[in-house]
């Protein structure tokens, strides 16, 4: 699967979804017959996965939110290794 | 290690109108050992107990878990508590207003079975006319926008259908299909020299299976669960004994796999007697198994200790008779000669065109009748 561009607009597939697991203390994505363990950072953009913004918008937010730059490297990866599991889908 | 489990199967009933000789079920499953269903409170509890324990996922299954009429109630409170519910059913009987409902409900994703590709075949297998109700509910699901799973369990009469089982789930817009390859335990084993398939049969159908993902990649999941008597190594099943997994009866009984039961030489728990956490973490029967310190030679000191945790205690147990034993399928273990013994009767009946000894199908008076033999 090729690399989604950053104008792209990503979403969870409707099969996923996220799902605090409070008994470890984390954040999950569930789906059928099975399960990924998301950190923070994971978690967080996965809620900014809203189906409107793209991924620059949430690459923008997160940066802002944090004060950091230099970030769309590494939402692409996550969001490339979801999409390669077929959760997370493009388009509105 | 203290893992706690990922996994609960509810096994609301074992009620079922279908009969199929595979069945996955106890051979006693119409006998007093499982009688007395849990009530909707008591699963209700179960499921409560289940996710404080730290359970993710929850199957819903049978028998024919549509048979319960307060299934949507128990979706209900799986939904409330955040588990992501799985239907696991024949579909039989189902309708699109119930369908429905359980969506309302929370109900999260659809497993539908399948005994074969066409009516003829599928409905032969399953003891009763079934075919055409699941086709219609593979419909009602896709158009409730659930998540579906083609649920298929492979044998010698339906193997040479493989192809057309994955056409068929990727017409239906599914997202998973399963084709299981039969597990010898329960009914399956009872019936083992009838359904297992030959050597030749599963590689046709594995090369299927490879020129099929390779065509539809992620658009549609192909999961094909190994034939294990024909593998040089045993499956992990479950992912280890007491570490993710544990099954409830319809009647209580807490098992750490779906064939647990069987073993004789087990005691098991009963949510109506002990909490969840309590048979999870105390009682001997999830103990026994767990880690590494139970293991005998050759599993001891292999370095495949972590991988396959030395395969299957049931299949240990059915086959060379001692669940403490290494899985017998494994090709360094003592009673291989067994499972080789086998598949040689199969492959020597099936070479000469012996026909297959008759299945007995899965149904009330055969369960009783083997029960009474003993
Ligand atoms: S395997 Fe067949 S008979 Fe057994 S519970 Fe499932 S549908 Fe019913
Ligand atoms: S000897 Fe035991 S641990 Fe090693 S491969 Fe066989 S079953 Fe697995």
């Amino acid at each position: 699967m090729n690399p989604a561009p950053a104008a792209a607009v990503p979403r969870l597939h409707p099969k996923a979804r996220l799902q605090r697991d409070e008994v470890r203390g984390r954040d999950v994505l569930l789906y059928p017959e099975g399960l990924v363990t998301l950190n923070p950072t994971g978690a967080e953009i996965l809620g900014l996965c809203d189906g409107v913004r793209s991924v620059a918008d949430i690459v923008a937010a997160l940066e802002q939110r944090y004060g950091a730059s230099g970030l769309v490297q590494d939402v692409m990866s996550f969001l490339d290794g979801l999409g390669a599991k077929g959760l997370v889908i493009y388009g509105r | 290690m203290d893992a706690k489990p990922l996994w609960l199967l509810a096994e609301l009933t074992y009620k079922c109108p279908l009969q199929c000789p595979y069945c996955s079920n106890p051979l006693d499953f119409a006998g007093s050992r499982f009688k007395h269903e849990l009530t909707t409170e008591e699963w209700s509890r179960v499921f409560r107990e289940a996710q404080a324990l730290g359970v993710l996922q929850l199957g819903l299954s049978g028998g024919e878990p549509l048979l319960r009429p307060d299934l949507e109630s128990l979706v209900a409170t799986a939904q409330q508590l955040g588990l992501y519910t799985s239907l696991i059913t024949s579909a039989h009987r189902l309708t699109q207003d119930r369908l429905a409902a359980l969506k309302r409900a929370g109900l999260d994703h659809v497993q539908i079975s399948v005994q074969a590709a066409d009516a003829e075949l599928s409905d032969r297998i399953a003891g009763t006319r079934a075919y055409r109700d699941k086709l219609a509910a593979y419909h009602f699901a896709k158009e409730l926008g659930f998540p579906l799973t083609v649920n298929v369990v492979l044998h010698r009469e339906n193997l040479h259908q493989v192809e057309a089982l994955i056409r068929l789930a990727e017409s239906l817009g599914a997202e998973r299909i399963e084709l299981a390859n039969t597990q010898f335990y329960g009914w399956a084993f009872h019936n083992r020299d009838a359904l297992m398939p030959t050597k030749a049969q599963l590689d046709a159908a594995w090369q299927v299976v490879l020129r099929e993902r390779a065509r539809l990649g992620s658009r549609l999941e192909i999961v094909w669960v190994l034939p294990d008597y024909h593998e040089q190594f045993p499956k992990p099943c479950m992912g280890g004994w007491g570490r993710a997994y544990m099954t409830v009866t319809p009647a209580g009984e807490v098992w750490p796999c779906q064939a647990a039961g069987g073993i004789t030489t087990l005691t098991f728990e009963n949510v109506r007697d002990r909490s969840l956490e309590w048979i999870w973490h105390q009682s001997d029967a999830f103990n026994r198994f767990r880690g590494e310190a139970w293991m005998p030679e050759p599993c001891r000191s292999c370095a495949r200790r972590t991988v396959d945790f030395g395969g299957c205690r049931c299949q240990a147990f059915l086959v060379a008779g001692d669940a403490a034993l290494t899985d017998p399928v494994c090709s360094l273990a003592p009673h291989r000669h067994v499972i080789d013994a086998a598949v040689t009767q199969v492959e020597r009946a099936a070479a000469a065109r012996v026909e297959p000894t008759a299945l007995t199908y899965r149904a009330a008076p055969a369960s009783r009748a083997l029960a009474a033999k003993g």
